[in-house]
C-alpha cells in the first residue's frame, strides 16, 4: 500500500462522506475559500440515512422564550451528559441553514395557516439539491470513492487514500485538513439507507489515536414491516397491535418504552393501522410518508385494513448517540487537522445519553458539518507547508492489504454475521445486562484476529474487509463502554443496575482498538457562552 | 431487493451504477447486471433515478424472489417510486405536495415522555 497510487489529488480540505453532514462541511468548507474535495463510498445525493426517505429537523423560530425552553428540556433529558451552550447554538444554526436550503430551491410545503413549513424534507429531493449546491461551491466529488485509510505525519492528519471501487484504481488526496462525515456504524441492518454506514470513519479516527466518546448509548432499534427496510415509527402511531393469535395486544394510543422490544421478545408482533380510519387520514399519511407505503403496495399488503408482521431493525450509533469526540468548537478532534461532523461524531453534546435520531441528528448534519467545514478551511489557510510536499504515511492498521499480520484470507462473511449475532438480539443489545454483554464482548474480541488477516483480491474485498474490521471495534466499543456504564441512564440500561448513580455522571471515552482503554469526561453542561452562528452569505436559487 | 434490470427498457447511462449507494450494480456492454445482490439495501434510490423505469426493487429485503417484467409493466409498478416522487419531466415533485404539516393534526394521543424521564426501566430489571 506505500506504491503511489492510480489517482492523486491536492486540496485544503477533505471531506469523507457524502451524507448530509459530508455535503455540508464540504460546502461550508469551499464557502469559506478552501479547495475542497468530497470522496464518498457510494454517490453524494443517494448515500446516508436521509437520502432514500423524508426526515424531520429541529426548526424553532428565533424566539429566546421558545427555546431557552426547549434547551432546559433536551438538557434534562440527557442524563446530565449534554451541553446547553451546544444546543443552543445546534437551534441557530440549523434555522439559518435550512433558511439557505429554501432559497436554493427546495420547496417547502405550506401548513394549514399558510406558513412554509420547514421541519421535515423529502430526502431524495433535499440531498439531490445538496449534491448540486456542493458542486457549484466548487468541490471536486468523488462518487464511489470509498476512503480506505488516513495518511499521517507529525503534524497530524494529512489526507487519506481509497480505492475506485467503479474501476478498482487507487487514490490518494493530501490536504492540510480531514473531515470525517462517514455517518454511525449499523452493522449492515439494512435499517433505511442504513448499510453506507460501517464505522469506518471511526475505526480510521482511532488510529490516529482519537478516543470515541458515548458509544453505549447506542441501544437504538427503529420498528420495519418484517419483510422490510422502511424505518419511519411514526406511521405506526396510527396503529394497533396484534399477536400471532390474532388477540388485540394494544388498541393504539400511548405505548410504554419498551412495548416493541418486550412484545417481540414473546413473540411475533403484526400491526394495522386502525387510527387512519378516514380517507382524509389515510391521504395525508401517503402523502407525507410515501416511501413507507411502497413496500406493502409492491407485497399487495393494505396496511390500512389488514395486519402486518413487524419487526425491529438495529441503528447501531446512526440513531444512538456515540462516536468521535469532539474536542473544539469546530468540531476538531485531538489530531491536528482532523474533524469530525454528523453520525460519525459523538453528540453527547447536543444529544447527552438520549438518542440523537430523528430531528435533532437531522439538525446536527447540518450544523456539524457547517462548523467542521468552517474549522477546516481555517486551519488550512494556516499551514505554511504544502500538503503533498509532507512525508505523509498511511496510518490504517487494521483489515488492510499492508496490514496484515496472518496470510489467512480476512473471511468477510463470517465475521459480519457473527458481529449481526452479537448486536442484533434484542436480549443481549437492548435487554443489555452484565453477564450477558460480558460474554458478547468476549466473543467479539475472538473476531479481531480474524481481521489481521490477508484481503482476497478485488476491490470489493478490499472495502468489505476493511469495513469488517470497522464492525468488529466499533462492536468492541461499544460493549466495552457498556460495561463500563454500572448504571442505567437514557438511552442505556443494564439490568443490574436499574437507577442512574451519580459517581457516573460523566461521560465514557475510549481509546485503542487492540488494547481498549477508557478515561472519564466530566462535563459542564451550563454556563458558557454561545458562539456566533456561521453566517453565509444569502443563497441563490440552484 | 433489486431484482430487475430490464434490457428492453434500459438505455444504458449506467446511472445506477453511478448512484447506488451500496455498489450493487456492474456495468457491462449492455445493460448494467446486478452484480452483488445481497448488499442491496432495499432503498429504493435507483428506482428513482432511473430515467426510463427499467429497475424494480422487490419490497422483500432478506429473500430473493422471482418477478415478471410484463406483470410489473402491466400493472404500473415499474416507474411507481419515481413517479410518486415526481421526478421525470412535467411532474410535481413530493416536496411541493408534502402532507407532513397535517400530521399532527390527526395524530392518536402519543405518550408523553416527561422531561428528565430516560428510556430506563428495562423489564428485565
Amino acid at each position: 500500500m506505500s506504491a503511489p497510487a492510480d489517482e492523486t489529488l491536492s486540496a485544503d480540505v477533505l471531506v469523507i462522506g457524502g451524507g448530509p453532514a459530508g455535503a455540508w462541511a464540504a460546502w461550508s468548507a469551499a464557502s469559506h475559500g478552501a479547495r475542497t474535495v468530497l470522496a464518498d463510498k457510494g454517490y453524494l445525493g443517494t448515500s446516508g440515512a436521509t437520502a432514500p426517505g423524508g426526515t424531520n429537523f429541529l426548526y424553532v423560530e428565533p424566539d429566546d422564550a421558545k427555546r431557552s425552553r426547549m434547551v432546559e428540556e433536551r438538557l434534562a433529558s440527557g442524563g446530565g451528559l449534554s451541553e446547553g451552550p451546544w444546543i443552543y447554538r445546534l437551534m441557530e444554526q440549523a434555522y439559518l441553514n435550512i433558511h439557505l436550503v429554501e432559497q436554493w430551491g427546495y420547496r417547502f410545503p405550506l401548513d394549514e395557516h399558510g406558513n412554509l413549513y420547514k421541519a421535515h424534507m423529502q430526502g431524495p429531493e433535499y440531498m439531490e439539491l445538496m449534491r448540486r449546491v456542493v458542486r457549484k461551491a466548487g468541490v471536486h466529488v468523488l462518487d464511489q470513492h470509498p476512503a480506505l485509510e488516513l495518511l499521517s505525519d507529525e503534524h497530524g492528519v494529512g489526507g487519506a487514500r481509497g480505492v475506485n471501487r467503479l474501476n478498482g484504481r487507487s487514490w490518494e488526496v493530501r490536504a492540510h485538513a480531514v473531515i470525517i462525515a462517514t455517518g454511525g456504524c449499523a452493522f449492515l441492518s439494512k435499517g433505511l439507507g442504513c448499510n453506507v454506514q460501517t464505522g469506518d470513519g471511526q475505526l480510521m479516527a482511532s488510529e490516529l489515536g482519537v478516543e470515541m466518546s458515548g458509544m453505549e448509548f447506542s441501544r437504538q432499534y427503529a420498528t420495519t414491516a418484517a419483510f422490510g427496510t422502511i424505518t419511519r415509527n411514526r406511521l405506526l402511531s396510527f396503529a394497533s397491535f396484534y399477536n400471532e393469535q390474532g388477540k388485540l395486544v394494544h388498541e393504539g394510543g400511548p405505548r410504554g418504552d419498551h412495548f416493541f422490544a418486550v412484545q417481540l421478545d414473546k413473540g411475533p408482533l403484526f400491526a394495522q393501522l386502525t387510527h387512519a380510519d378516514t380517507p382524509d387520514k389515510r391521504e395525508i399519511l401517503r402523502a407525507s410518508t410515501p416511501l413507507w407505503f411502497v413496500p406493502f403496495d409492491r407485497a399487495g399488503i393494505d396496511p390500512f385494513t389488514q395486519k402486518f408482521p413487524i419487526a425491529m431493525r438495529y441503528e447501531g450509533t446512526i440513531r444512538g448517540t456515540g462516536g468521535i469526540r469532539i474536542v473544539g468548537e469546530d468540531c476538531s478532534t485531538a489530531v491536528q487537522g482532523l474533524y469530525a461532523a454528523g453520525d460519525a461524531a459523538s453528540r453527547e453534546k447536543t444529544a447527552g445519553a438520549r438518542s440523537g435520531g430523528g430531528a435533532y441528528n437531522a439538525s446536527w448534519a447540518i450544523a456539524s458539518g457547517t462548523w467542521a467545514g468552517q474549522g477546516a478551511a481555517r486551519y488550512a489557510a494556516s499551514q505554511k507547508v504544502e500538503a503533498r510536499q509532507r512525508e505523509l504515511r498511511p496510518a490504517g492498521r487494521h483489515g488492510l492489504e499492508h496490514t496484515a499480520v496472518t496470510t489467512d484470507p480476512i473471511p468477510v462473511r463470517e465475521v459480519v454475521n457473527r458481529v449481526q449475532q452479537e448486536m442484533f438480539p434484542l436480549r443481549i443489545n437492548y435487554f443489555r445486562s452484565e453477564p450477558v454483554l460480558a460474554a458478547s464482548l468476549e466473543r467479539l474480541n475472538q473476531l479481531w484476529p480474524l481481521v489481521q488477516g490477508s484481503v482476497s483480491p478485488g476491490v470489493t474485498a478490499a472495502v468489505q474487509s476493511r469495513e469488517a474490521a470497522a464492525m468488529v471495534v466499533n462492536a468492541r466499543w461499544m460493549y466495552t463502554a457498556a460495561l463500563l456504564r454500572k448504571e442505567t441512564r437514557g438511552m442505556h440500561t443494564m439490568a443490574e443496575y436499574p437507577v442512574a448513580d451519580e459517581r457516573l455522571a460523566h461521560r465514557l471515552l475510549l481509546s485503542g482498538t487492540d488494547r481498549i482503554t477508557y478515561r472519564p469526561e466530566y462535563v459542564k453542561a451550563r454556563g458558557g457562552s454561545v458562539l456566533p452562528p456561521v453566517i453565509v452569505k444569502e443563497g441563490q436559487p440552484i | 431487493m433489486i431484482e430487475l434490470v430490464s434490457d428492453d427498457r434500459c438505455i444504458g447511462c449506467n446511472l445506477c451504477v453511478k448512484v447506488c449507494p451500496t455498489n450493487v450494480f456492474d456495468k457491462t456492454a449492455h445493460a448494467p447486471v446486478i452484480a452483488r445482490q445481497e448488499d442491496c439495501q432495499t432503498c429504493f434510490i435507483c428506482e428513482a433515478y432511473c430515467p426510463v423505469d427499467a429497475l424494480y426493487v422487490s419490497p422483500y429485503t432478506d429473500e430473493a424472489v422471482d418477478v415478471d417484467e410484463e406483470t410489473l409493466a402491466a400493472d404500473g409498478v415499474l416507474g411507481s417510486w419515481r413517479a410518486t416522487l415526481g421526478w421525470g419531466p412535467g411532474r410535481t415533485k413530493l416536496a411541493a405536495v408534502d402532507q407532513t404539516p397535517f400530521i399532527n393534526r390527526i395524530l392518536p394521543p402519543r405518550p408523553v415522555r416527561a422531561a428528565g424521564i430516560s428510556d430506563a426501566g428495562s423489564p428485565t430489571g
